[in-house]
């Protein structure tokens, strides 16, 4: 078995903040990641960021990856690629499965005294008759195809869903040489932002909202799609049917925290639609209801790559004071800042939903919290 | 139908801000005007302006506002905001001729002088334009601004060109 100070599970934005923070005050971390480069979904993030101009928005996606991944090295953050974290286990250990091919493979358990779970988020399907046919995909592989692969998904794409991720990769796939016929949204109102919206409309792609797409029809592959007006009950309104040549429908139905590790090691979940499904609880300092287990980015629930690291840097400014690297005056300082900027990326309209669910979420740890406590008090007075 | 409806603005819903420049100001030459009515958070335009014509604040997610008589029409602004909404318009470029410039990240570029075809926010085209520049220094980071002259009464309305 290898031992660990701090082990990060994915090393996407939020996992690469808290190595960063937890490494840069001395601490040892091993960051775990499945893919072949670390980076999580930033390196498919080809347009500029939103946010603070004091941090980093109005940068590419791509080139805070390459930011972060440089600040890694410089605080000696370890990176294992190719290794999938495939269990998680009393008291703290990782099964990770290291490597590629059947024959590298190689099953590696590490104990560690910190762990973060970065482990993200996985893509919502929408299901219609022939669903299944090839050239149907997600809207995120759609985008690993052309961003990271540099491969078309095809020509002439519908896209279902108009929150960010549908609106952004629409406006990618135009980048990269496809047409985008037209996007369907089954809400009254589209879900993203306006600007996004707005450059895609720009380009001529029509936004069709209360619609949906009823059917996928094609030989081998997708080659027409079927969509038709909803009514106020969401059900289709019969003879709006519209016919359109596609040879993709991409799918951009939100997403879903990757919560398993999590709920294995026994953290406690919650279920929050507008946080994506099942959450893991977790304090102000990102702990789950599990000591020493921590919980950052789209795992505790889905929002965007700037909360995501302003959440990793919470949870290792922790770790760092919980490992006695920090004063507890310096950790209550930084995540005061911390604190004060996630405030602000979730105001307004598009985010204020989200806060008040990611405040529900921190009441509900408290008192669980409480809760264990008073167990505890029980059983002492039991005994 | 509103942005939320259909994805793109009327010229009504930008106006009714408040923000948008005067026809005096119009009248002096390039100006940005900034097509941002959603608070969301983000404030790169704000320190995107060396004059200090964008105004914004605590917090991010306060809307921009546009002090027309700081604002020179430099266009610095306009591939520093994420969300692709901030235009120049220039009213003042010839008796007849106004030009638009506008955010284009596509390949390939359209060419100095060429003829193209400009479209308005819901990518209908409304006419010709023909390209004054096409700027896209390294500062830019990728987000080349391209300038084209369109008649006078069609600056509201054009916000781009059809893709080549």
């Amino acid at each position: 078995m290898i031992k660990k100070e701090v082990v990060v599970i994915g090393g996407g934005p939020s996992g690469l903040a808290a190595a960063i923070e937890a490494a840069q005050r001395g601490a040892e971390v091993l960051v775990v990641d499945s893919n072949l480069k670390a980076g999580g979904q930033l390196f498919k993030q080809i347009h500029k960021f939103f946010g603070s101009s004091a941090h980093r928005s109005g940068t590419r996606g791509i080139d805070i990856g390459t930011e972060l991944l440089e600040e890694a090295e410089k605080y000696g953050v370890e990176i294992w690629l190719n290794s999938v974290a495939i269990g998680l286990f009393q008291e703290k250990k990782i099964a990770v499965e290291r490597g590629l091919d059947v024959e590298d493979k190689k099953l590696e358990i590490i104990e560690a005294e910190k762990i973060v779970i970065a482990s993200g988020a996985s893509e919502n399907a929408v299901r219609f008759k022939g669903w299944t046919l090839p050239g149907v995909m997600g809207a995120g592989a759609a985008q690993t195809m052309i961003n990271v692969n540099r491969v078309l998904p095809g020509e002439r794409i519908l896209m279902i869903g108009s929150g960010n991720v549908g609106l952004i990769v629409s406006y990618q796939l135009m980048q990269a040489g496809a047409d985008v016929v037209a996007l369907v949204e089954a809400a009254p109102k589209i879900g993203g932002y306006g600007v996004h919206a707005s450059k895609i409309t720009r380009a001529g792609v029509p936004i069709y909202t209360k619609h949906t797409v009823i059917e996928a029809r094609g030989d081998k592959r997708v080659e027409e799609a079927v969509i038709c007006e909803l009514d106020e009950k969401w059900q289709p309104v019969a003879g709006t049917e519209k016919t359109l040549k596609v040879d993709t429908i991409a799918i951009a139905a939100g997403l879903k925290p990757l919560v398993e590790l999590a709920v294995m090691h026994g953290c406690e979940c919650i279920f929050d639609p507008l946080l994506g499904g099942w959450v893991p609880l977790h304090d102000k300092n990102m702990e789950s209801t599990y000591p020493g287990i921590y919980v950052v980015g789209d795992i505790a629930g889905i929002e965007e790559a700037n909360t995501a690291l302003e959440e990793g840097k919470l949870a290792g400014i922790a770790i760092a004071e919980a490992l006695d690297y920090i004063s507890s005056e310096e950790a209550k300082k930084l995540k005061d800042e911390t604190w004060e900027r996630l405030k602000g990326l979730r105001m307004g309209p598009f985010g204020e939903k989200r806060m008040l669910a990611k405040e529900q979420l921190l009441a509900a740890a408290e008192a669980a919290k409480g809760s264990a406590e008073e167990h505890q008090i029980a059983a002492s007075a039991g005994a | 139908m509103s942005l939320a409806e259909t994805g793109f603005l009327t010229i009504e819903e930008i106006k009714k801000l408040g923000k948008y420049p005067s026809e005096e100001r119009f009248k002096k030459g390039p100006v940005a005007v900034i097509e941002c009515i959603q608070e969301i958070p983000c404030n790169p335009c704000e320190s995107a302006c060396r004059f200090g014509a964008i105004e914004l604040g605590e917090p991010i997610t306060n809307l921009p506002t546009l002090n027309e008589d700081k604002c020179t029409g430099c266009g610095l602004c306009v591939a520093k905001c994420p969300g692709l909404a901030i235009f120049i318009i220039d009213k003042a470029y010839s008796d007849t001729m106004a030009t638009v410039s506008f955010p284009h990240e596509y390949l390939p570029l359209p060419e100095k002088d060429a003829e193209v075809e400009a479209v308005d926010r819901s990518g209908q085209v409304v006419c010709t334009g023909k390209v004054i520049k096409v700027l896209n220094p390294e500062s830019f980071d990728r987000t080349p601004v391209v300038t084209i002259a369109v008649p006078q009464d069609k600056a509201e309305e054009v916000r781009g060109i059809k893709r080549l």
